[in-house]
């Protein structure tokens, strides 16, 4: 069917895809960017004496905008090397999300090199020194190995992110597209596998080594679930506030929020498997070394924040999306969005604090202004890099060779 | 005089999906229930074109899914702290996260019953025979023909009326199909 857009005009209207110049996500990325970089000061500023409290929250609010990021990868690599016909519309939204990453690279960057003395326990020499558990892991768990990991990951998804970014807005004025889309297609297959191994070893050491005896050979696949809903939630919001707006009607349809829900309920389900698989074997293998880790959660106020977890992160949203109006309908699914987003943070908090807290034997929650700062200095630099996105190139892939099967998409 | 056949219904042929959609609109929009639509292949959005409401699989599949989960936990519940009651690795009689995954797996069975089950009687499979088998003309729906029959115990239903709404929809064929 190629051409024949040619003969009835463009597929796309430019005013669908691109922002007029009073539109206000013009001045998103200055208004965010303000806010973000603002809260972030503040939460310096209010750091105190203890510092652990403050990189607490800062790990805890860094992983959240890790996942959207990831999570914008994993969708374009996976559309690509599957050749996915649906999601050619919202693919260029997935990108400029996971363009965020070179941006979360940098505030990565001083939890690895600032706070690692206040996250983790493994990096005091005294510690190690009457720890054999410790010292046997050294090869793996030593500052020096722990930043230049650091230091490979965030490049690898720099260069997979502004690599793939580039191409596809290059496609959009390219004299012939077809060399853009299959270079995308094979080196997707590439990316996917260098992002499997890459999200894993960040998983293990930002988050796993919080408790640096404890181990689970699923924790990858753990935070990996959390990015795919996240994003696949991200991409509907985006999309229901251009609307809103006044963008993308008609190009993004029912259909496309259609499969975007199943691929939340989808994922929100996986969610549930991972994270049961991960304590079912643990639970009934009942090995101290590794019951442990389980155990503080379940004490005080953190065991309701583990059963709340259950119900916000898989039970409600799987009764909630599993039917069809309910995905079809932008209301209803950008409520699910927004709660998905909020549950991911949930998630972090209680993969993050209670380590921390069990240092100091305590079973409370205590909910800081710190946790905010972060959370709001976070999500403003995210929301501006990713609006910042948006305004330089269409929204959706103008040429991509698959871009009209993608709009006539239906469900059937 | 002979006995007359009873007559199946009608049948209309046509030469493109693009006829047959909008044939199915026009027979829609005239109220009949009692009609089918056949097609070598499946034709986007002919389910609109139709009038067809939603499955009731959906709701057949969720009571199934959820006995079968049900029934599954009571079952190890039963064998394992009435019928058996052992230790096993001290943990109590009813641990039920060890009852998880076979609680799923019964949900997923009995739900996957449900739905391939439920389908075929929906459909009233298996059948040995049906009367549009009659017509030598419908062996081509599985080829490069699409096909509307309309059945004769459609209360609106009239051999005259009826042929003529078909015809008018374009049809390449309309034949009178035995029972």
């Amino acid at each position: 069917m190629s051409g024949s857009h040619d003969r009835h005009g463009p597929l796309v209207r430019h005013e669908q895809v691109h922002f007029a110049d009073n539109s206000p996500w013009k001045k998103a990325p200055m208004l965010f960017g303000a806010i973000g970089v603002i809260s972030l000061g503040v939460a310096f500023a209010l750091k105190g004496p203890d510092a652990s409290k403050f990189w607490s929250s800062y790990l805890t609010a860094v992983m959240w905008g890790l996942s959207i990021g990831l999570g914008g990868l994993f969708f374009t690599l996976v559309q690509h090397a599957v050749r996915a016909g649906w999601s050619i519309v919202v693919r260029r939204i997935a990108e400029n999300l996971m363009l965020t990453l070179p941006v979360v690279a940098l505030l990565i960057l001083p939890v690895v090199f600032l706070g690692a003395h206040d996250l983790f326990h493994w990096t005091h020499a005294e510690a190690m020194a009457h720890d054999e558990v410790l010292q046997a892991k050294q090869a793996y768990l030593n500052e020096g190995s722990f930043r230049i990991r650091a230091i490979v990951y965030l490049a690898l998804w720099s260069l997979l992110s502004l690599t793939f970014w580039s191409w596809s807005t290059k496609q959009d004025t390219a004299a012939d597209p077809a060399p853009y889309a299959h270079k995308m297609r094979y080196w997707s297959t590439v990316g996917l596998l260098v992002f499997a191994l890459t999200l894993t070893f960040a998983a293990f050491d930002w988050l796993m080594s919080l408790d640096p005896h404890w181990f689970s050979t699923i924790f990858g696949v753990y935070y990996f679930a959390g990015c795919f809903s996240i994003v696949a939630s991200s991409i509907a919001l985006t999309v229901i506030l251009l609307h809103r707006s006044g963008y993308l009607r008609g190009v993004v349809t029912t259909e496309h929020f259609h499969d975007l829900g199943k691929v939340m309920f989808a994922f929100s389900v996986f969610w549930g498997y991972i994270g049961f698989s991960q304590f079912f074997l643990i639970w009934y293998a009942s090995i101290p070394e590794e019951t442990f880790w389980f155990s503080y959660r379940g004490q005080g106020d953190w065991l309701t924040l583990s059963i709340l977890l259950i119900f916000v992160r898989f039970a409600l949203p799987f009764v909630g999306l599993m039917s069809r109006k309910i995905k079809r309908n932008p209301r209803t699914l950008g409520f699910w969005c927004v709660w998905i987003i909020v549950a991911e943070f949930l998630d972090m908090y209680w993969l993050v604090q209670p380590a921390l807290a069990q240092r100091t034997g305590s079973e409370h929650i205590r909910p800081d202004v710190l946790d905010l700062t972060t959370l709001v200095g976070v999500a403003g630099i995210l929301v501006a890099v990713f609006t910042w996105g948006l305004q330089r190139h269409a929204l959706v892939p103008m040429r991509d060779p698959r871009l009209e099967e993608s709009l006539n998409h239906e469900n059937s | 005089m002979a006995k007359r056949p009873k007559h199946y219904g009608l049948l209309a042929e046509y030469e493109t999906a693009a006829d047959l959609y909008h044939a199915c609109e026009k027979v829609r929009d005239a109220g009949y229930g009692a009609w089918d639509a056949h097609t070598p292949f499946p034709v986007h959005g002919l389910e609109k074109a139709m009038g067809l409401r939603s499955s009731i699989i959906p709701y057949i599949v969720c009571v199934m899914g959820f006995s079968g989960a049900g029934l599954g936990f009571l079952l190890q519940y039963w064998s394992s702290t009435i019928a058996y009651p052992l230790i096993i690795s001290a943990k109590p009689y009813n641990s039920y996260p060890a009852f998880v995954p076979v609680t799923f797996e019964l949900g997923i069975l009995l739900g996957a019953f449900g739905a391939v089950f439920g389908m075929l009687a929906i459909n009233k499979l298996p059948q040995l025979h049906h009367s549009l088998f009659n017509s030598h003309r419908f062996s081509k729906f599985s080829d490069d023909r699409f096909f509307i029959s309309i059945e004769s115990r459609d209360p609106k239903y009239d051999a005259e009326r009826t042929r003529k709404l078909l015809e008018s929809t374009g049809a390449a064929a309309v034949e009178e199909v035995e029972e």
